[in-house]
């Protein structure tokens, strides 16, 4: 099981580096936080604005900043796990060889948040260069990038379930994109509702629970929002895959 | 003595919706035996195969792969097939190496025979000086071949080939021939094809599929022996006579003109009057120049059996009064 999970993650992480796309992703993600990251840098610097810690303002800055850049970022990546495997033809492949269904979908999935944990790494130099000259809440530092991390394998479960529907990776990359939009703003769109029903909007976003995590909350429902989100669209997935055996 | 039988493939039934794709299918595919999977497009002849390699679920029916049922059991039974799809599963992104590699890994061989596997697949398959290139740099027949290579790399009882020899030119389909027939020693082939002399020259058995259903399944032995014996000849007069002289020779069912001097006779099989037809036509001096034994090759077969076309139909009917 574990051996067919991490053959198939292992060929996903290596077919992502041999395309340009993976590079391109990595180089323009990294440019625009840098960016992020000297502008936040110089704002601290000013004697004016030091309100808040250092950790606060710039860490936990760069990757609330992250996030943003991941949703757009995030549907170009998963758009083509499944689709391309169709339109490839080498979904058959694999479904005719000795692996299941569920080991196939899990290793997609691992294979991606690996390539979510580099992106992840290279975007995490940057603050901890910081580290050179000062101290930094360590522990803060932590609970955001579990935050990102979490973020990112919701998009990764989310965008791989949104891929298995459809044929076309720029379907995909769209419907994933809008749903990932939706998902994070739908807490606006419970300002003006009742009480309640607010309460239930900013529950479901993937915004809110990332926002406590990044200014230091370790709160367990938090992380296993994301661990539902994540298992529910893996599961999903799976279902799609084997009906399409049925029904396709 | 029959062999064991590795693929059984009991009442299966496939529906797309309410399309129909094959119903009732049975048959058996033993051990040394290939088996060749003729029908016109759209017959049903994927669909089967898919079925047969798990890709697929069927509606109704079971497939059995060396014992073990592709549904209940399908780790067991899939250890056991290797399939070319008829678009060759390939990673263009990747070398023929890589690709190999992980076909081999997929189909779950060690890294200890890893190496060993790759090496004599490559070797078999005509691909000893492409391992390093691009896949998607190859041309279609090496596509073809990387294809049928990740089919057999861990040497399965069970091959199972999606129109094997599509896009290979007449030298590369012959070395692809001489494969399968290395395979078929100690493994079953399934292979579909539109080339009715590649079934001819390959196969042991057909298995000719229209419209989702089998309508023969006949060892090649017995197709040479129908044709030996033929039930219509083809002569070509000069001055042809009415058709009612020639009805007047024993045995002799039906006349139809092909064209002017140019006649089309068929007959009962056991009397054969050939010879009588040929002395009546030079006693009454017909002119016969030309005499050609009735076609009852596979490909005459295949086209009775797979034509509905109302024209065929009609001459059908027209033969038949």
């Amino acid at each position: 099981m574990l051996n067919n999970i991490s053959l198939i993650a292992a060929n996903e992480l290596r077919r992502l580096f041999k395309s340009p796309l993976a590079w391109i992703i990595l180089a323009i993600v990294q440019f625009l936080l840098a960016i992020f990251f000297y502008l936040f840098l110089s704002q601290y610097m000013q004697p004016s604005s030091s309100t808040s810690g250092l950790t606060e303002q710039v860490v936990s800055g760069m990757y609330q900043i992250s996030g943003v850049i991941m949703l757009l970022v995030s549907p170009l990546l998963t758009m083509r796990l499944i689709t391309e495997e169709r339109r490839l033809g080498t979904i058959k492949l694999l479904i005719s060889s000795p692996i299941s269904i569920t080991e196939l979908v899990l290793g997609k999935y691992v294979g991606i948040t690996a390539f979510y944990c580099v992106m992840l790494l290279m975007i995490s130099l940057m603050p901890a260069s910081l580290m050179l000259g000062t101290q930094l809440d360590l522990g803060q530092i932590a609970s955001g990038l579990i935050g990102v991390f979490l973020l990112m394998s919701a998009f990764a479960a989310i965008g791989l379930f949104i891929s298995s529907l459809t044929n076309s990776p720029a379907v995909a990359a769209i419907s994933t994109f809008g749903v990932l939009f939706l998902l994070w703003i739908i807490n606006i769109a419970g300002t003006n509702a009742s009480e309640n029903m607010a309460a239930l909007f900013s529950y479901l976003s993937l915004l809110k629970h990332y926002t406590n995590l990044l200014t230091g909350v370790f709160n367990s429902t938090d992380v296993l929002f994301y661990i539902i989100v994540s298992v529910f669209f893996i599961i999903l997935s799976i279902w799609r895959l084997d009906a399409e055996r049925t029904y396709g | 003595m029959k062999s064991e039988i590795l693929i059984s493939v009991q009442a299966l039934s496939r529906f797309y919706g309410q399309q129909r794709a094959i119903e009732n299918v049975s048959f058996d595919v033993h051990r040394g035996e290939i088996l060749g999977f003729l029908g016109p497009n759209g017959a049903g002849k994927s669909t089967t195969m898919q079925i047969i390699c798990g890709v697929l679920a069927a509606n109704h029916g079971s497939v059995t792969i060396v014992g073990h049922d592709i549904n209940l059991t399908p780790r067991l039974a899939k250890q056991h097939i290797g399939f070319l799809p008829e678009q060759p599963p390939l990673y263009n992104d990747l070398t023929v190496d890589e690709y190999l590699q992980y076909a081999a890994k997929l189909r779950g061989i060690k890294k200890e025979s890893l190496n060993n596997a790759v090496g004599r697949t490559k070797q078999r398959c005509g691909l000893q000086n492409s391992g390093s290139r691009l896949i998607q740099n190859l041309s279609k027949g090496y596509k073809q071949r990387v294809g049928i290579a990740q089919a057999i790399i861990h040497s399965p009882s069970v091959i199972i080939l999606d129109e094997p020899t599509s896009g290979l030119d007449p030298i590369q389909i012959r070395e692809i021939r001489e494969l399968m027939r290395e395979l078929a020693e100690d493994h079953s082939v399934i292979l579909s094809t539109h080339i009715l002399s590649e079934v001819q020259s390959l196969c042991d058995r057909v298995l000719i599929i229209n419209q989702g259903s089998i309508v023969l399944d006949q060892s090649l032995a017995e197709l040479q022996e129908a044709a030996n014996k033929p039930d219509s000849i083809e002569i070509s007069l000069r001055t042809p006579p009415a058709v009612e002289a020639l009805l007047g020779i024993d045995g002799v069912a039906s006349v139809q003109s092909i064209t002017e001097d140019t006649l089309h006779i068929h007959f009962d099989k056991a009397v054969n009057p050939t010879n009588n037809i040929i002395e009546k036509a030079l006693a009454d001096n017909w002119g016969l120049y030309k005499l050609n034994p009735g076609n009852t090759s596979l490909e005459a077969v295949f086209m009775r059996l797979t034509h509905s076309d109302s024209s065929l139909l009609e001459q059908d009917e027209a033969e038949a009064c």
